[in-house]
């Protein structure tokens, strides 16, 4: 294989991994304040859809980006409302968002623009346009080194780089701030949290919100960066991926970056060899796309290191009386 | 928080949860520039209004009857089998591989053998996840869905490589033996003098899936086991305390659940499509959590829940059919009763009880 196309998977594997970085994030702030979200798809929808069509509406994908979060936030609330304050089951409310923004797209799409579901194609500023890092021109003559930084890193949209900025963003909050403690506190013991005289619910439904717009960056760049249009479930399981890459990260903003990417980088692989051929096995272009799935729960099995997710997950805190 | 009587429970909660998500969907409707009274007329018609639209609600009634069963048996002892949807397609290669590759003599004989290796193939794909909760602790709702995603490529695969007919493009099977046919409703009830659409895909499977409703409310309420589960649903401390074996029954309760989801098989693989397509579930395994939760986890809800979603879908697809709206508001309406019957179930009960024990007070 060429150094040349290893760059280009790599490049795809980068703006594949964008999507599912955002929404890994989102899921880990908000499961690591104890609330499950399997509503992570639903939310990347919602937002593809609204930041599409608001961006094609008024040109601007500023204007975009923001109702797609808008979009989101609105599921999250919902979410937080049977979660947090009615106590209902995060699974099944997780289950309904999904549900949800699959249907509301289409039927709100289709008397919007009659075009069958999709947006119309979107184009000049409705787009966010790639960004060439500094110096990308003259450090490519660089051996090994500087094809590397001007064909993989250089080039991408502005959210690639919100996304890469999350990560370390992440971290910094989650363990190095007193709200990031308090926030993992309620994950793991909200009673505690609870005794120390800080509001549960007021940090259950904050971590639920940041879930809400990093879904919501993630919808907006399926949409108006790595695609052109909304097209009808165009997530087509990467909030599950995510989730997916929570659990193979182990609840870890790092790791992570980590599991994205090399979720990211599978995709990439299996868009550019349909069947892989490794000399001894070939493997089948569906292997290939099961492989994430299959990773996740031989992690789950606790065969390569166990995965513990926050205590206190998935169950809602009802307050001594 | 005061208790509700045991009818307002089974009964109003459910039912204001439907209106609440009509009521909604129907203001949808409206926003997005149709007429609601007009679209809620064609689809009640669609699906009740002739026996042609019968033959399809009680088609797709079928298929939710057995994934709402599954979700219904494994919700009793407190799992979330999200992986319904998996386990029909796996349940629908075993159909397939059963009626492809095996000459039957008739019907009966096919139809039971596929009923069992549906079932079976449905419950070994239940089987890993239910493992891994089980001796892992790895969260079943997780494993489940990592399943579902599995499946499907993994059919993909087999009907690409290994299933589909030389010289085909389709990803399917070839078509199943004439033997393998199984009578439709039409059929049966025009054989007994009751005139019935013909060409509807509504068949003899419809018959399995009310035997399935009377077998899991036997094994739920009437058996060891049952109880068993059911306990273990309530309190897992409590039921280990009392000799239960807890990996013993997780496994047992999704290898039942997963089972029922495969059953699935018999009626849009066999009795419908008779052959294996790829996505030949269309959603029916995620539609069972509706069911299950609508119909209160009992077999008798589950039925009338079914029937409600069967004529929901056949009266979204009319809708679809002569207007300008999708069929997915079906999928909306869907979302909503989930959403207000299952995770906002508690908002809804709250209303319930503010109308229900308020007068009361006053009256005391």
């Amino acid at each position: 294989m060429e150094y040349l196309t290893v760059l280009q998977i790599l490049d795809s594997g980068l703006r594949l991994a964008t999507p599912l970085l955002f929404a890994c994030l989102a899921g880990l702030f908000s499961e690591r304040a104890g609330i499950f979200d399997i509503g992570l798809e639903g939310k990347m929808l919602i937002s593809a859809f609204f930041s599409a069509a608001t961006a094609f509406s008024t040109g601007s994908v500023w204007l975009g980006l923001l109702a797609g979060i808008a979009s989101s936030l609105v599921l999250s609330g919902i979410h937080g409302l049977a979660s947090i304050t009615f106590r209902g089951n995060q699974l099944i409310s997780g289950v309904a968002i999904n549900f949800l923004a699959s249907g509301l797209t289409v039927l709100i799409g289709l008397s919007w623009f009659k075009l069958g579901g999709q947006t119309p194609a979107l184009q000049g500023n409705a787009r966010f346009q790639s960004i060439d890092l500094p110096l990308a021109d003259s450090l490519s003559g660089v051996p090994i080194l500087g094809p590397l930084y001007s064909e993989v890193l250089s080039g991408h949209t502005f959210l690639v780089y919100i996304a890469l900025l999350c990560v370390p963003l992440t971290w910094y909050i989650l363990f190095r701030t007193r709200f990031g403690l308090r926030l993992r506190a309620v994950g793991e013991n909200p009673a505690a949290v609870d005794t120390a005289g800080v509001s549960v619910v007021g940090l259950r439904y904050a971590a639920v919100a940041i879930c809400g717009v990093l879904c919501g960056l993630a919808g907006a760049y399926l949409a108006t960066g790595l695609g052109a249009s909304f097209v009808k479930e165009m997530t087509a399981g990467r909030g599950f991926i995510a989730l997916a890459a929570l659990i193979f990260a182990k609840w870890r903003p790092w790791y992570a970056l980590y599991a994205t990417m090399l979720f990211g980088l599978l995709e990439a692989i299996s868009n550019r060899y349909p069947s892989l051929d490794l000399g001894i096995v070939t493997l089948p272009s569906q292997f290939m796309q099961a492989l994430p799935y299959i990773l996740t729960v031989v992690i789950l099995a606790g065969f390569v290191g166990k995965a513990t997710p926050p205590r206190a997950g998935g169950e809602p805190y009802v307050k001594e009386r | 928080m005061e208790q509700l009587p045991k009818w307002a429970d089974l009964v109003v909660v459910p039912l204001v949860g439907l209106i609440m998500a009509f009521v909604l969907s129907m203001l949808m409707v409206l926003v997005t520039g149709h007429d609601p009274i007009q679209a809620l007329k064609l689809m009640v018609s669609g699906a009740l209004g002739s026996t042609y639209g019968w033959g399809y609600t009680l088609y797709y009634a079928t298929n939710f009857i057995f994934t709402g069963l599954a979700v219904a048996v494994a919700f009793h002892a407190s799992l979330f089998n999200i992986g319904g949807e998996g386990q029909a397609a796996i349940g629908g290669l075993g159909v397939a591989l059963v009626c492809l590759f095996i000459p039957w003599p008739h019907w009966t004989i096919a139809l039971l053998a596929a009923s069992a290796s549906a079932a079976v193939f449905g419950a070994l794909w239940a089987l890993i996840p239910a493992y891994l909760q089980a001796k892992r602790g790895s969260h079943i709702v997780i494993t489940t869905i990592m399943f579902n995603f599995i499946a499907a490529s993994l059919l993909n695969y087999v009907l690409v490589n290994q299933l589909r007919p030389r010289g085909s493009m389709d990803p399917a099977t070839a078509k199943f033996p004439e033997a393998t046919h199984l009578p439709s409703l039409g059929d049966m009830l025009g054989a007994v003098g009751i005139p019935f659409a013909k060409g509807t895909p509504a068949n003899v499977s419809l018959f399995v899936a009310l035997a399935a409703c009377v077998f899991v409310y036997y094994l739920i309420w009437r058996t060891r086991l049952g109880y068993q589960l059911r306990a273990f649903g309530k309190s897992q401390p409590a039921a280990v305390y009392a000799g239960i074996n807890p990996v013993k029954i997780t496994i047992i309760t999704m290898m039942i659940s997963g089972a029922l989801a495969g059953l699935m098989a018999i009626n849009n693989v066999m009795g419908e499509a008779e052959r294996l397509i790829l996505g030949s579930v269309e959603g029916a395994g995620f539609i069972g959590i509706a069911v299950a939760l609508m119909g209160r986890s009992h077999p008798i809800g589950i039925l009338f829940a079914a029937l409600l979603f069967g004529a929901l879908y056949q009266g979204g697809a009319e809708l679809g059919l002569w207007t300008s709206i999708p069929r997915e508001l079906v999928i909306v309406i869907q979302a909503l009763v989930i959403l207000f019957t299952g995770a906002l179930d508690n908002m809804v009960r709250l209303m319930v009880a503010k109308v229900l024990i308020r007068p009361k007070r006053a009256e005391a």
